[in-house]
């Protein structure tokens, strides 16, 4: 989208920034610059919805699971809040343990959908 | 006991209450760089202006030996005064007084004053300096909270309100500045956030400081809370009174005028600005300064979304709000946070009677996953939104480009502005050149022997055929295509014809804005 053109005026860069197929010279602000990549979502990965602790891990690696299965418990903001499996899987991966404080969007665990034959 | 023995108590009583917090809370927070709640109002206000009230006010807590404690004034100061004549009421948190904490008499000498200002038809400026809730209170400090942001909201709209951040201003206190047309805050001293670091430390095991959480730098750049960002308290009082300046004592009267001044037009030459190329990058705010009164120009959210710039000018004498696409940062697209910008700018300078000069010059909206998963459908319709709404003079004034659903929601002639004008150099186009080339000769230019080469021809020929102002003049679109040196002059015609303005809408409870 945009590269570097290192023309400097007061010490002011502007850069080529494209919309509609036309280039303009202009400054990025830190908010543009800052923005993060987009990132698709992977049903797999089940992710903190927001910050908290771990008091209870109920899986291991390798387990099989049911679509509703409470998998873990993420305590945030005096609640805890039950993690379920999203459908019927494999357990392939567990980020966490008992005792672990998360942040927001941290990949809890990991879980492979069972496949149909 | 005689008058005199009665008036030497009395004063032995206003001087202790006067002290707040005593001497050694004054010098530790003289030590922290601040200054006290008393200074920064008699600092603020004309001399001798500052008429206090509810002095002897006491707490009203009476568990945890808080019946013991005395309080004075219950650690804020109310009263009225004047800004260069201008009538203000006026509350400071003090917070040598139990750190400036709200408990329930706190809140309602705000509430107090606050009332006193509807009343009187005159604005309000609480400054902030606060540990928050009283917790010894309990439930009777939220409710004064709650009674505040009332107050808050019953007002928006009737009598200006300004926040000054002058220390931390945590939880559910930020609610009144939010709810407030204007927040001030100063470098290293103002900080805002609903939980501090050290909740987010305790949940998170992150560790932040207030500075970065919610500094003023973070709240004039981010965030976008504040309004004003100072270095000092005393460059903070100095841009309190200036904006006090602009706008009116209320909804029902226009701001005062002052004596009438041409533009500085030596330095700031209106035909010199912008360059013919429309990828070319230009300060818009020169602009402004080409046809606002002495080339002044005060300008709002400096630090954020610069993309679009807002402020208060005047034109011959009167207040004008001036909202501009700034060509210089992102190209001048309007996107989720100009939108916000502008929008509010927009509804402030219409609920306050001041007529809008709106300069354009923006390619449309900007492009990208971040910015439509943000909301820019919902953010950008604000901007529509209040331009419709605004019954105000509107003045919009076409530099260069003026592309798609940038060019209508620009206070175009669509959403019911009053003049438009156009300089010749202005482009009003469903898109950009090369991207309408692109789409309507896009067989042509696949098929071509040299595609480049004929893109390019198509570029240019829809140039020629669109990119000016001449299509939307013959519409009537636009009221007239002038010079650039001729701007000042059309707009202080437009703004002396339009001065008896009225609109009437369908009556309603309120609308219902994309918030």
């Amino acid at each position: 989208m945009e590269k570097d053109n290192n023309t400097a005026e007061n010490e002011v860069v502007f850069t080529e920034f494209v919309v509609d197929d036309a280039s303009y010279k202009t400054q990025l602000n830190k908010m543009y610059r800052n923005r993060k990549p987009y990132e698709p979502i992977n049903p797999s990965h089940l992710k903190s919805f927001m910050p908290g602790n771990i008091p209870e891990v109920n899986v291991k690696e390798g387990d099989q699971v049911k679509e509703g299965d409470i998998l873990l418990i993420l305590e945030a903001m005096k609640m805890k809040n039950h993690i379920l499996a999203p459908f019927d899987g494999t357990v392939t991966a567990i980020n966490v343990k008992v005792g672990d404080k998360v942040a927001k969007n941290h990949i809890l665990l990991e879980v492979k959908p069972e496949v149909i034959a | 006991m005689s008058i005199k023995h009665k008036t030497l108590d009395l004063k032995k009583r206003m001087q202790g209450a006067l002290l707040g917090g005593g001497q050694k809370a004054i010098e530790k927070q003289q030590s922290m760089g601040k200054m006290t709640a008393r200074e920064r109002i008699v600092a603020l206000l004309d001399p001798n202006s500052f008429h206090e009230y509810d002095l002897f006010v006491e707490h009203a807590a009476r568990d945890f030996d808080m019946d013991k404690k005395h309080l004075p004034g219950d650690g804020v100061i109310t009263g009225t005064g004047t800004i260069s004549g201008f009538p203000v009421c006026i509350y400071a948190q003090d917070f040598t007084v139990a750190g400036g904490s709200l408990g329930i008499m706190h809140a309602r000498k705000i509430s107090k004053i606050m009332d006193h200002a509807m009343n009187l038809k005159i604005p309000i400026i609480g400054i902030n300096d606060s540990g928050g809730a009283r917790i010894q209170e309990g439930v009777n400090s939220l409710a004064g909270y709650g009674e505040i942001f009332y107050r808050n909201t019953l007002a928006s709209g009737v009598i200006p309100q300004i926040s000054v951040i002058l220390g931390p201003c945590a939880g559910g206190a930020v609610y009144s500045p939010a709810l407030t047309d204007f927040v001030f805050v100063v470098d290293k001293i103002s900080k805002m956030f609903i939980t501090g670091p050290e909740v987010i430390k305790s949940v998170l095991g992150e560790e932040i400081s207030m500075e970065e959480l919610g500094g003023a730098r973070v709240h004039s750049e981010i965030t976008g809370n504040a309004h004003f960002f100072a270095e000092s308290e005393q460059e903070c009082l100095q841009q309190i009174k200036k904006l006090v300046s602009f706008i009116p004592w209320n909804n029902s009267k226009k701001a005062d005028a002052f004596p009438k001044k041409a533009p500085k037009s030596r330095q700031f030459k209106i035909d010199n600005i912008i360059p013919t190329d429309p990828r070319e990058p230009y300060d818009v705010r020169d602009v402004i300064r080409s046809i606002s009164d002495d080339s002044d120009f005060f300008e709002v959210q400096e630090l954020f979304a610069a993309n679009m710039v807002v402020g208060f000018g005047r034109i011959n004498g009167d207040t004008v709000g001036f909202v501009a696409n700034q060509p210089m940062v992102l190209a001048g697209v309007l996107d989720v946070d100009s939108s916000d910008k502008a929008a509010r700018f927009i509804r402030f300078c219409n609920a306050f009677n001041i007529p809008l000069v709106t300069l354009v010059d923006l390619p449309g909206y900007l492009p990208g996953i971040d910015q439509e998963h943000a909301g820019v459908i919902r953010h950008g319709a604000k901007i529509l939104y209040s331009y419709s709404e605004a019954t105000v003079p509107k003045i919009t004034i076409i530099l260069r480009k003026a592309y798609g659903g940038g060019y209508i929601a620009m206070c175009s002639r669509h959403l019911r502005a009053d003049f438009v004008f156009a300089w010749p150099t202005a482009e009003i186009a469903v898109m950009g050149p090369e991207g309408a080339a692109n789409i309507i000769f896009r067989n042509e230019i696949k098929n071509a022997e040299n595609p480049e080469q004929v893109r390019q021809e198509k570029v240019e020929e829809y140039k020629k055929k669109f990119a000016n102002p001449y299509v939307a003049a013959a519409h009537g679109y636009i009221d007239a295509v002038i010079e650039p040196n001729e701007t000042r002059r059309f707009v202080v015609h437009a703004l002396e014809v339009s001065s008896q303005k009225s609109e009437l809408r369908p009556k309603k409870k309120h609308g219902i804005p994309p918030f």
